[in-house]
């Protein structure tokens, strides 16, 4: 019953926030192979960017994590190439991009999540200073404890 | 009979006064980013599991968000599922 009542909830907030504007925020993380040579792994980068932006999306944000350790082995490699976007898009492209990034075998993981208005005022700081916010937050917290 | 020394049958209680709080409501913080690993394993324990509201003293909303944060960094492989001496 209260699952219901908040998922009727979140509904009228989708409405709502449809009414006010279209476009909804998106970050996505993809975890590419690390056998790719540089070269391919840009290109497959630049794949996904104008399915973006050819489905009407506008790139708000990139970053390269470039190759990272991850915490577990998926599908038997120790590594992979991080690569995360932001974008605002028409929430039906979604479903889109991620069917091609199953078809992808380079596309080993990912990730996409609708931002909520916190996390855009958090990713925003970030982008602007992010070494003195991390700072500030881990000084505050040592007094803390 | 004249036996000054108090003697307790149980051990009395020590209260710890020091109280939990809500560190995210303390310090403001409305986001958890899923991204920051180092800061999620604050929320772990050493096997990679979420600890609990009672231990953490984290407040419900945002214990939520904890565990999403922490089941997403799972998902891109920033955190464990499963693990032995993570700290």
């Amino acid at each position: 019953m209260y699952k219901f009542a908040a998922r009727f909830k979140r509904n009228i907030y989708q409405k709502f926030n449809f009414l006010n504007e279209s476009m909804q925020q998106y970050e996505t993380v993809i975890i590419l192979t690390p056998l790719l040579s540089e070269e391919v792994s840009k290109e497959a980068i630049a794949k996904f960017r104008s399915i973006l932006t050819e489905g009407g999306a506008e790139i708000v944000h990139e970053d390269n994590w470039g190759l990272k350790k991850l915490a577990y082995p998926i599908d038997k490699k120790t590594t992979g190439f991080y690569h995360l976007i932001e974008f605002k898009a028409p929430g039906e492209l979604i479903s889109k991009l991620e069917v091609e990034y199953k078809r992808d075998e380079r596309v080993m993981r990912f990730l996409t999540i609708r931002l909520d208005k916190h996390a855009l005022a958090y990713n925003e700081k970030k982008r602007s200073g992010a070494f003195n916010k991390k700072a500030e937050t881990s000084k505050s917290e040592e007094v803390a404890n | 009979m004249a036996n000054d020394q108090i003697q307790y049958v149980t051990a009395p209680k020590v209260e710890d006064n020091r109280k939990k709080y809500c560190r995210f409501k303390k310090n403001g913080i409305k986001y958890i980013d899923y991204k920051d690993a180092n800061f999620l394993l604050k929320f772990v324990n050493d096997q990679g599991k979420v600890l609990p509201r009672r231990l953490t003293g984290t407040s419900l909303k945002f214990q939520r968000k904890v565990a999403q944060a922490v089941k997403r960094a799972r998902h891109i492989g920033l955190l464990p599922y499963v693990a032995d001496s993570l700290k």
